[in-house]
């Protein structure tokens, strides 16, 4: 490794809650202090319940609302359950177009975001020089910063270079957001792929680009996928940056057209509200599904960065 | 001499591509041109934007008289009720949603599912990453349900025959906050559980065995030996709740009047709603200057972690 003193996201294994140690092997008989223990076994697990109630209401609510025809901002049953909410929003101004600028948008800035990081992880990552760890640390220095705070100044030059309202100058910015934490993971995985099989293929008089694209790459192709799925769920959940940077209602991602249907808040019907939610949300819940094993704390470690 | 020699770990690779030597040695860094560029171009252009756009009276009604005003913008924010008000709020959102929310309820919740029984454990972990991965804007939509004066959390105080409110109106920052809390707890508790699992199960029996209790087990055993964990977390918790806005934005606006107005909505109040780009702006410089302090402190706590 060429910065030893840097510690690989990707440490901690599984993404759910690590389990407990082995329990000690359970006699026939229960003693007084097993007994004891499990008291306090559904003690624990009481409390642990009572908390989980408080984090579910607001997504039951979500999931009731969404098949209520007259839901209001209760948790209740719906009466009858309907899918006339989903039929209400399951057309192009709402939900179609939205969502489709949201994958222009995001897998736009995705693409970039990969190839930009995978490029740059290759000679961070192969070669040794002294200028890799400052490089590196800078990328993490980064990883830090609260985009939030520029936003305004990128809306100001936005303006005089005229990006303002276009897709592509938002999906750049969108790209370089996300790009130190996508270097900086490329870089940790890229690690794990040994050196071996590229010297062969030097010997055989490949380019560094070739032994990128046809060794390298393919090897780590579980850390490629988790990166990319990373960084498209960051971007899919991003509401101020498309906020900022786009104008025209025609070009507004899913994020911020939720914004706008629940920002006329007098009008708004509950239930279709919470139906498009559940749509706009269910392409990340997925995706999340598919690499939080892979991933686990270095999966926490983004998460927190780019809130 | 022998000795020195052996005790230097062999280097791990050697420089490549080993044919192509040093002619080309400037070239071989081209790869990471295109992320440099995008990261100057989109990150650092900004930031230094920023900086010079702190110390001018630019408005977004016409551009024509931009002029340079020292630190005039810095003197009007500390002078401004506003901004000492959002100041006062960030600080009250930190402390409640990232410090004492967030850290703790995480800290404590991975702490009881190492003794809870596994059913209980995969629900309470699966909900409150639920909570996590939901998109932004979506959780705000769903806490404003929540907090509304004719939403959930009053019918569950109703039930249990306990005084309601408004509380998007009475404890606008409150709500927020605990809304944070719903939203980024998920992310402690990873970091907690995943540390916790690294603490020799010898040592717990040990001092179970000497007749500690458990409080004194969490104090003088647990609690120090993940010391840096609870750094790392607290430093990455704050930074990401000094940049919420979508959450606030999309629950209160800031309103009723400033009342959940933080730095973020107070940077975008007075640079767009305001139209003062300039003063706006000098709020940005002071809240990056915050989260590079906190970034700095926290690549600290790396180094030493290794």
């Amino acid at each position: 490794m060429t910065s030893p003193s840097l510690p690989a996201p990707s440490a901690p294994a599984a993404g759910q809650v690590a389990a407990p140690r082995a329990p000690s092997p359970r006699a026939a008989r229960r003693t007084p202090t097993e007994r004891r223990r499990t008291r306090r076994r559904a003690g624990v697990d009481l409390v642990l319940l009572a908390v989980a109630a408080l984090f579910a209401l607001p997504l039951v609510w979500l999931l009731l609302a969404s098949i209520d025809a007259e839901a209001d901002l209760r948790v209740g049953a719906p009466s009858p359950a309907t899918t006339e909410n989903f039929e209400a929003v399951w057309n192009e101004e709402i939900t179609f177009r939205p969502m489709l600028n949201s994958l222009l948008l995001c897998g736009g800035a995705t693409l970039l975001t990969v190839v930009c990081a995978a490029l740059a992880a290759y000679p961070l990552s192969r070669y040794r020089s002294r200028l890799v760890r400052p490089y590196l640390l800078t990328v993490l220095f980064t990883t830090c910063l609260p985009v939030t705070a520029i936003m305004v100044p990128v809306y100001g030059l936005y303006v005089q270079v005229e990006l303002i309202d276009s897709l592509f100058g938002t999906a750049l910015f969108l790209a370089a957001t996300q790009l130190p934490f996508a270097i900086w993971l490329m870089k940790n995985f890229m690690d794990g792929v040994p050196v071996a099989l590229e010297e062969a293929a030097w010997t055989d008089g490949a380019s560094w680009y070739q032994a990128l694209a046809r060794i390298i790459l393919p090897l780590m192709g579980p850390g490629l996928t988790v990166v990319t799925i990373y960084s498209f769920i960051m971007m899919w959940g991003n509401f101020f940056v498309p906020f900022m940077l786009l104008l025209t209602p025609d070009q507004l991602p899913a994020s911020v057209t939720l914004f706008t249907f629940f920002g006329s808040r007098d009008s708004v019907v509950y239930g279709q509200l919470a139906a498009f939610s559940l749509l706009y949300s269910t392409p990340v819940i997925l995706l999340y599904v598919l690499i939080a094993r892979r991933l686990g704390g270095g999966f926490a470690l983004g998460g927190a960065v780019k809130g | 001499m022998t000795t020195t020699l052996a005790s230097r770990p062999p280097s791990p690779k050697p420089s490549h591509p080993p044919t192509r030597g040093r002619r080309r040695r400037p070239l071989r860094w081209l790869p990471l041109t295109p992320a440099t560029a995008l990261l100057l171009l989109f990150l650092g252009g900004p930031i230094v934007y920023c900086v010079a756009i702190a110390f001018t009276d630019m408005q977004l009604t016409g551009s024509s008289s931009t002029s340079f005003v020292g630190l005039d913008n810095f003197r009007h924010a500390f002078e401004d009720e506003d901004f000492r008000n959002a100041v006062v709020l960030t600080l009250v959102f930190t402390v409640l949603s990232s410090l004492v929310g967030q850290n703790t309820l995480g800290l404590g919740l991975a702490l009881l599912m190492r003794r809870a029984s596994g059913p209980v454990r995969t629900l309470v972990g699966s909900l409150t990453i639920a909570a996590w991965v939901v998109p932004e804007i979506v959780a705000g939509f769903l806490l404003y349900a929540f907090f509304r004066d004719e939403g959930t959390l009053n019918a569950v105080l109703d039930w249990a025959h306990l005084p309601s409110q408004d509380w998007l109106y009475s404890a606008p920052i409150i709500a927020v906050s605990l809304a944070n809390v719903w939203r980024g707890t998920a992310f402690s508790m990873l970091i907690y559980s995943a540390a916790l699992a690294e603490i020799p199960r010898e040592i717990t029996e040990a001092a179970e065995v000497d007749g500690a209790g458990g409080w004194r087990r969490l104090w003088h055993i647990t609690l120090p030996m993940i010391r840096r964990s609870i750094g790392t977390n607290l430093m990455l918790n704050t930074l990401q709740t000094l940049s919420v806005f979508g959450l606030i934005w999309a629950m209160t606006r800031g309103g009723p009047g400033n009342r959940s107005q933080t730095l973020p909505v107070f940077m975008y109040d007075q640079a767009f709603l305001k139209a003062l780009i300039g003063y706006g702006t000098a709020v940005a410089l002071l809240l990056l200057l915050i989260g590079a302090l906190f970034a700095a402190v926290y690549l600290r706590l790396l180094r030493t972690e290794v």
